[in-house]
């Protein structure tokens, strides 16, 4: 009995080791340098922490090619990063982080929201370390926080979608009803009735940044209800894919999708992460870091609608280059009045330009979209 | 009416992958053995069944290569439970453990690739019926397979000796073995058909509905099957209705939500779970309906000699 009780716990502690071992990995482990040249500084050391799996042609993916093309740019002989992937959100984050705190790391990215407390607490015990926290708002003396305007880009995409529809029906999949999500479906909606005022949305939420079959599902019942041409801000390629399988058309969403849906891709709203990255390694290095709060869009290459497929017509791509000059410019704002909720209530006087207060607590579909948002009264 | 039918095909097409893993716990569980690693079984064979249709180029491979897969990680299971006779829902929980870390592992360098273009299925003639043409006779022939394995189960469990045998064996495998029948040759080979069962169900899901392979895809659906064996009190048609049931809550939830109507859809994602628990309990209520639905020596080890 006790020696079976004995190999249990022994193969119960194998699988998980198994298991654990298969979730994380790490790269360039930081070579030690064999004899430095006196006049050669240290390298920066600098460390990521993703919450997803880096393969995942998503929202880790597109940080992680922002890491490597910022190394790139810059040399690994000047910039060396570790990364760990696949990191919960919660407690085992915050050991995360002091571990490779405690590796010499000195530049440390976390870069998902719910990394929020742990970064906040680490940072606090570690003053000679420099953090950056990706989508967060709360900041100290060595705690900065970035993000992308990501709704820029789906302003872009709502453009080419409210071009191209022929049933003038949109569709959206999203994840959760927060600010951010609310606000991609609200920019979709406002790029596609920039050129075609007839244009509505039809939104459905999966609850799940994650979870492809039911992404599926739930472009199939957009699709199935007349909408033809979808966006997600969910991380799979699935309602692409579903696009592309009934014939209609969708774009990628984070990174470049062209690869999964040849027919229907319009685009792919994508991150560049690589411009920040590369800002933040110099002002490491040369000591101008400093606390502050980043958010670029379009303008600055953190967003931008990639690959516009060859099909478009002209009109079309004419429309998306306008638009993506605006933006650039500042001659297009996606959120500026007048601007009424779907219920007619008017959010945004006329000519108001909204601050980002505003578009933090966004809670309303904009008129064209179709429903309410769900709630938890 | 037209938008009815597309729901009733999203339905049937939802519900295929549930009612397969189901049909196959079922075995496992009317054999004596409860199986929690469903949802590693489900992962491994959808990495599987992705790969061989990926690199052999056929979709069929790959449901070849999903219920391999799917029955090894059963055999393991089963190795684990009926020789040595570990502990079934510790051993199921490490096996589900394993099985989604070892697919991530293997499947890395399967993500984001794609597969060839489906050609669309239809059922001669009765594809061009209208409304149940779309509703029904436009699938892919696992939707069709799941019904027939469904009723061959049925036919099996109730109508052939073997059958009796394995019901018998989740009954009291002492009785069994007793009578000189090898208890633990035949949990196995339950355990390991249940599994190629939740490996074609996995493939399904990677080849078919969703042809991709990402990690942690299957997303739940292995607790769901998990949950429908009881939710069906281990009855090879309620396992399809069950299913079909559950697929057609969440897609009506969806298209719904498409057309401007909530429902919150955190209840939805509950009501498997909440049903199969008031299944259990209204079982439970006396002990003649839980000898008359429940197999008696479910999750229980079985020693040969005492």
């Amino acid at each position: 009995m006790n020696r079976s009780f004995t190999r249990r716990i022994a193969l119960g502690a194998l699988l998980l080791g198994a298991t654990l071992a298969a979730c994380s990995k790490k790269e360039a482990p930081p070579a030690p340098a064999a004899a430095p040249a006196p006049a050669k500084p240290e390298p920066l050391k600098a460390a990521f922490i993703y919450v997803g799996p880096v393969g995942d042609a998503g929202w880790s993916y597109s940080h992680d090619l922002g890491r490597r093309a910022a190394v790139e740019k810059l040399g690994a002989d000047k910039v060396t990063t570790t990364f760990v992937e696949k990191v919960p959100e919660g407690p085992d984050a915050e050991r995360v982080l002091r571990d490779l705190v405690a590796q010499g790391n000195k530049l440390v990215f976390a870069t998902s929201f719910g990394f929020m407390e742990s970064i906040v607490k680490v940072a606090k015990d570690n003053p000679e370390v420099r953090f950056e926290h990706a989508t967060g708002y709360k900041t100290s003396d060595n705690l900065r926080v970035y993000e992308a305007k990501f709704y820029e880009g789906a302003y872009l995409a709502g453009v080419v979608a409210g071009k191209m529809t022929k049933t003038n029906t949109l569709g959206f999949v999203g994840s959760f009803p927060i600010p951010e999500v609310l606000r991609n479906i609200n920019a979709y909606t406002l790029g596609a009735q920039s050129v075609n005022p007839k244009v509505k949305t039809r939104v459905v939420w999966v609850n799940s940044w994650f979870d492809p079959p039911k992404e599926t599902e739930a472009a199939q019942s957009l699709l199935n209800q007349g909408a033809d041409v979808l966006l997600q801000n969910t991380d799979s390629t699935a309602v692409l894919q579903a696009a592309e399988r009934n014939g209609k058309l969708g774009f990628g969403w984070d990174s470049d999708m062209s690869a999964f849906a040849p027919k229907a891709h319009l685009g792919s709203v994508a991150l560049n992460w690589a411009v920040y990255y590369e800002k933040s390694f110099r002002e490491a290095m040369d000591n101008t870091w400093k606390t502050e709060v980043t958010k670029w869009g379009v303008k600055e290459g953190m967003i931008d609608y990639v690959k516009p497929a060859s099909f478009l017509p002209a009109d079309v791509q004419q429309a998306l280059e306008t638009a993506r000059e605006g933006l650039k410019t500042g001659a297009v704002a996606v959120f500026k009045g007048p601007l009424v909720d779907n219920a007619g209530k008017e959010v945004l006087a006329k000519d108001a330009v909204a601050d980002d207060a505003w578009k933090g607590a966004i809670n309303f579909y904009v008129k064209g979209v179709e429903g309410k948002v769900p709630s938890g009264n | 009416m037209n938008e009815l039918a597309l729901l009733i095909a999203a339905t049937l097409a939802a519900g295929t992958p549930l009612a397969i893993a189901g049909l196959g716990l079922l075995l496992n569980e009317r054999a004596g053995v409860v199986n929690l690693g469903a949802e590693g079984m489900l992962l491994v064979s959808a990495v599987a069944g992705f790969a061989a249709a990926h690199d052999g180029g056929s979709e069929w491979l790959g449901f070849l290569a999903g219920a391999a897969g799917g029955a090894a990680v059963a055999a393991v299971f089963g190795w684990l439970v009926v020789w040595l006779n570990t502990n079934q829902y510790a051993t199921g929980l490490a096996v589900s453990l394993f099985g989604s870390g070892f697919s991530a592992f293997v499947g890395i360098g399967y993500v984001g690739k794609q597969l060839g273009e489906q050609p669309p299925h239809r059922v001669p003639f009765l594809a061009d019926l209208p409304f149940v043409g779309p509703a029904l006779f436009r699938h892919h022939p696992v939707v069709y397979l799941a019904i027939a394995l469904v009723a061959a189960a049925a036919y099996f469990l109730y109508r052939t000796r073997a059958g009796l045998l394995l019901r018998a064996i989740g009954e009291s495998p002492q009785s069994a073995h007793a009578l000189g029948y090898g208890v633990r040759r035949i949990r196995f080979a339950a355990v390991v058909t249940g599994g190629a069962l939740c490996g074609i169900a996995g493939a399904y899901l990677s080849v078919v509905y969703t042809p991709l392979w990402v990690e942690g895809m299957v997303a739940g659906r292995g607790w769901i099957a998990l949950a429908l064996t009881v939710f069906a009190t281990w009855r090879p048609a309620r396992i399809l209705l069950g299913a079909y049931l559950f697929g057609g809550v969440t897609m009506l939830q969806l298209h719904l939500q498409a057309r401007g109507v909530h429902v919150p859809s955190q209840f939805m994602a509950m009501l498997p779970y909440v049903s199969t628990i008031a299944v259990l309990a209204l079982i439970s209520r006396n002990p003649l309906w839980i000898r008359l639905n429940m197999p008696a020596s479910l999750g229980k080890p079985f020693f040969p000699g005492a």
